[in-house]
């Protein structure tokens, strides 16, 4: 059963240039390409449609340039859409007034900046607590709360330090403390490990992917790293010149890349990272003995070891424990050294 | 034949050539010429024609005194509330500094509590420099103070401090106010920007007159005057600082949901604040600056006693005072920079520790402040520093300079005579001889081959107005003092560069000497000159040569500094010795930065020659310093603007000048 729908963006335009919105108002936000180049507009973001559902992680991805982080700021109305409607819980946020955004941004949303955005001459704990600083909530109530939030991210006993005391990786679970400090129903992380060092940027990945597992947020994750992507994502939003040009799973982006710019990214994504036994078993209940049962939302990665190390094949079942195929050692083996799949 | 060909000039060249050619020849022939042609107009503008600014000016302050009005109000009501606005703070702050508090007038006032003790003043400001650094800034601060006591200073001084501090914080504010409306409407700040390049450009004294009629001779004109000047800079560096808070801080703040007002007074303004200091440290280094030459129209203090002394050459006199402000001048200086770059403790104070544990500082202030009133009533010298143990150097510089001038004055007179009859009066005779036609024709040609027709009509139409209003002649003395003086100081500072930039132990010494010239008040810089040299033309010289060194020495240093390091490598690895990397790569690419440290000598000099006039030159300055005895705010204004039109004529030609070498440099397109 698939879950409600938290931020529903339809049909979003952001054009930049002189004139953009009457352009944009007299062709009835029907602009072609052709249309915002003849009239000398940026078309930073066109016509994008996504729906993100309560509790996933949506990664929208998308090179530089590609229009994600406008999008994003579209999404979180910090930057005013040329057109289209976004709809969070139901109501459109293009047509509230500004006391109202403040309302929902206060209650509702939290964000997490690339280059952290921290406020330099507050500390540790004043960073974490100045949202709640801003509502107006008493100091003892609000740093009360900024402890807990920066306990959560593993940097207690850090709270007196100032920003520039600390390294990157620190100074990003700030942020994200800063931006948890609200208990948000809506997460934007926009590029939040981009201006890490890679090592630190893997481990704050699994950091971000334990607090989710306690949180349940509804998470909106800005990449241009496609491994990150696949890595964390419910699904994925690849853009591309401002468009959105497919919206998928990790999986099916793999298997069923819309265009070829999508494929050429994920052309180079180890298949077993990404892909279950589901969509590479051979359909069909088992014949003969099996070496035991695994299910099949289970990544080929994750059990590829165990399958590989039988010379029987194993049995996969689905969530009601009926097997549906099996599995032997020489599919994992086409899987890892990457052979085009039959089907 | 083709090394020959190598010297000749190229085509640009010959323009040059031939433009200096002409304009020698009419300079040197425009007497003969005006008397083989009877023809008066050559050497002197027809006072017919003349352009009567400056009743205009003087009629339009007059009306505005005398007769405008708001309907409410009048505007003398205006100013007079202005004044009472200012007044009161500044009265305040002199009672607690210097005057004690009374009740009543004259000689019915009764003394109600005294002013704090020299005592507390001196260990207030020692607590400020700890609490802003550490125990070396509080030691130099601390000792700066008492050097004013013991030295016998302590009552100018601290009239100069209570001007300063009431300055400072209307200046810094009204900045601050200014910069933040300009940031949030575009509109503003185009209007701004014209207002705040005229400002920097006009003389201070241009602005001392109007100023003087408005608010009357006193300390609160004087103090109208100082933040006037002191506020473009703040406004500026707000401009700045706000603009350049990071995208993302400014995310955030709507991210949390902050109102306008938290976004900027608790976002855009605390992320902007390191920046915002160096802005406050202008403004209080130009407070300084402007609080001692507003003694002309009454601040008191020291201004005032370096101002007398120099009318009655009391030589020794003179140099105290003047050491004085100097001293003031860094301790100031010192410690706002150290609030600029402050770097807050690492570990927040432990919040168990009682009141008195958790501020020492304050709490030592209060407890010395107390102390020494309690104990000031009964022991004088704790109030104030006893006038017996201070130490007068006054004898000993008017000993020291009588003594030069008897051993020295023969090698001094000589220097004079051989700078004045080998450089000073050909040139003086050079530009004075210009005839003012001609004059107008040549910044046109300048302006064109420098920026095109856009420039041309402007240097044009500027250098026709000096003209017009009749200032041609002071204005050719300005020119050529102007530029003496820019040009004795790139021919030190230049070098002193290019030394700095290439030598670490040199670079120490010549940049804590720039340091320290920046630091002092222009004023400063009359006083050993005069004694020296007594007044002329060449005394001027040297005043405005140390005081527009600085910029030549700053922008050279940075021009060879910042050369791409691969350039250099390439040189290197090109077999170039030193000489020929510095000659041939380091200057030639150092040149834009040259241009513009030029620009900024030329400004510098420009606003020191105006303080000139105190010693006896004859041109601009010499003008406004008469306007400003008689209160006459045309001619101020009037040879104001003069001024103000020289510097802004340099100041575009160098600039088109520099972007167009950066331009032939590949460094910008």
């Amino acid at each position: 059963m698939e879950k409600p729908i938290l931020l529903d963006c339809r049909g979003v335009w952001k054009l930049y240039g002189v004139h953009a919105k009457d352009t944009f108002a007299r062709k009835n936000g029907k602009l072609t390409a052709e249309d915002i180049r003849a009239h000398g507009l940026v078309g930073a973001v066109r016509d994008a449609s996504v729906q993100i559902r309560q509790g996933e992680i949506f990664v929208i991805m998308g090179l530089s340039g590609s229009g994600k982080s406008t999008l994003v700021r579209c999404l979180s109305r910090l930057i005013e859409p040329t057109g289209g409607e976004v709809l969070f819980e139901g109501r459109n946020l293009l047509s509230m007034t500004d006391k109202e955004m403040i309302e929902i941004r206060r209650r509702k949303m939290g964000m997490v900046f690339q280059h952290f955005a921290l406020l330099p001459h507050l500390t540790v704990l004043q960073n974490a607590a100045f949202p709640l600083e801003v509502q107006g909530m008493p100091r003892a109530e609000r740093e009360a709360r900024a402890r807990e939030v920066i306990e959560l991210v593993g940097l207690k006993g850090r709270e007196g330090y100032y920003p520039r005391q600390l390294s990157g990786g620190q100074q990003q679970r700030v942020g994200i403390a800063r931006s948890l400090a609200v208990e948000p129903d809506l997460w934007f992380l926009d590029e939040p490990f981009s201006a890490l060092d890679p090592l630190i940027r893997r481990e704050m990945q699994d950091e971000f992917l334990r607090l989710q597992g306690m949180l349940h947020k509804t998470i909106v994750f800005i990449t241009h790293d496609f491994d990150e992507a696949i890595r964390l994502a419910d699904h994925i939003a690849v853009m591309k010149d401002g468009e959105v040009v497919q919206v998928a799973t990790p999986e099916e982006l793999v298997l069923n890349p819309a265009t070829d710019y999508v494929e050429e990214f994920t052309r180079h994504i180890p298949r077993s990272k990404v892909l279950s036994l589901r969509s590479v078993m051979t359909p069909g209940a088992p014949v003969g003995e099996t070496a035991g049962e695994l299910q099949a939302h289970l990544r080929v990665e994750a059990v590829a070891d165990r399958i590989e190390a039988s010379a029987l094949p194993h049995a996969v079942v689905d969530e009601d424990g009926t097997a549906i195929g099996s599995i032997g050692r020489q599919a994992v083996i086409d899987v890892l050294i990457g052979r085009k799949l039959a089907s | 034949m083709k090394r020959l060909q190598h010297l000749l000039p190229g085509r640009s060249g010959w323009f040059w050539l031939t433009l200096f050619f002409i304009t020698w020849a009419l300079s040197h022939y425009s007497w003969d010429l005006y008397k083989a042609l009877d023809a008066r107009w050559i050497i002197k503008y027809p006072s017919a024609y003349l352009f009567k600014a400056e009743s205009l000016i003087s009629h339009f302050m007059q009306w505005l005194v005398e007769d405008a009005t708001f309907g409410i109000f009048t505007f003398r009501e205006l100013t007079r509330f202005i004044a009472a606005l200012i007044e009161f703070p500044y009265v305040f702050m002199r009672d607690l500094l210097i005057d004690g508090f009374s009740v009543g007038l004259g000689n019915q006032a009764v003394e109600i509590a005294p002013s704090l003790s020299w005592i507390a003043v001196i260990v207030t400001l020692t607590a400020i420099a700890h609490y802003a650094r550490d125990w070396k800034l509080a030691a130099l601060v601390g000792g700066c103070f008492l050097y004013l006591a013991v030295f016998g200073q302590w009552q100018s001084a601290m009239v100069t401090l209570a001007s300063v501090l009431i300055a400072v914080p209307i200046g810094s504010l009204g900045g601050l106010l200014l910069g933040i409306l300009a940031y949030r409407v575009p509109l503003f700040e185009t209007l701004l920007r014209p207002i705040l390049d005229l400002m920097q450009t006009v003389p201070v004294f241009a602005y001392l007159v109007p100023i003087l009629f408005l608010f009357g001779f006193g300390p609160v004109a004087a103090l109208v005057a100082t933040v006037i000047y002191a506020m473009p800079p703040m406004v500026r560096v707000t401009i700045v600082a706000l603009k350049g808070v990071p995208s993302e801080i400014r995310d955030v703040g709507v991210m949390v949901g902050c109102t306008r007002w938290q976004m900027m007074w608790k976002v855009i303004v605390p992320a902007a604040a390191p920046t915002l200091m160096v802005g406050v440290n202008q403004v209080i280094m130009l407070t300084l600056n402007m609080v001692i030459i507003a003694s002309m129209i009454g601040a008191g203090g020291l201004g005032f006693d370096v101002l007398g002394a120099l009318r009655r050459l009391d030589i020794g006199g003179g140099i105290e005072a003047g050491l004085a402000i100097v001293v003031m001048a860094i301790a100031l200086d010192r410690l706002s920079q150290a609030f600029a770059s402050r770097s807050v403790d690492t570990h927040p104070v432990n919040p168990d520790r009682n009141l008195i544990g958790r501020h020492p500082w304050f709490a030592t202030v209060l407890l010395v402040a107390i102390c020494t009133y309690l104990l000031g009533g009964q022991s004088a010298i704790v109030q104030t520093y006893p006038e017996a143990a201070t130490v007068s150097t006054g004898t000993f510089w008017s000993g020291l300079m009588g003594y030069m001038n008897v051993h020295f004055f023969d090698t001094f007179e000589a220097v004079k005579t051989v700078f004045l009859t080998y450089l000073l009066l050909p040139i003086k005779n050079f530009f004075t001889g210009i005839p003012w036609v001609w004059g107008i024709v040549v910044m046109v040609l300048i302006g064109w081959r420098m920026g095109g027709i856009g420039l041309a009509m402007l240097t044009g139409t500027l250098t026709a107005l000096i003209a017009m209003v009749g200032l041609w002649d002071k204005a050719m003395i300005t020119v050529y003092l102007c530029g003496v003086s820019v040009l004795i100081a790139s021919a030190i500072g230049i070098p002193m560069g290019i030394l700095a930039a290439q030598n670490d132990k040199a670079n120490r010494v010549i940049g804590s000497l720039i340091d320290t010239l920046q630091t002092l008040p222009s004023f400063v810089y009359l006083i050993p000159v005069v004694m020296l040299f007594r007044v002329g033309d060449f005394s001027a010289m040297i005043a405005v040569v140390l005081y527009a060194l600085a910029p030549a020495v700053r922008y050279a240093a940075h021009g060879i500094r910042n050369i791409d390091q691969q350039l250099i490598e390439a040189g290197l690895v090109s077999g170039c010795t030193p000489r020929q990397v510095l000659w041939r790569i380091k200057l030639p690419m150092a040149i834009p930065e040259l241009l513009l440290g030029l620009n900024q000598t030329i400004m510098l000099a420009l606003s020191m020659l105006v303080i000139t006039a105190l010693v006896g030159t004859r041109d601009l300055g010499q003008e406004v310093y008469i306007a400003l005895t008689k209160a006459n705010s045309g001619q101020g204004i009037v040879a104001g603007f003069a001024i103000a039109f020289i510097a802004i004529i340099a100041d575009r030609i160098l600039s088109a000048a520099a972007n167009r070498v950066r331009r032939n440099l590949g460094l910008e397109r």
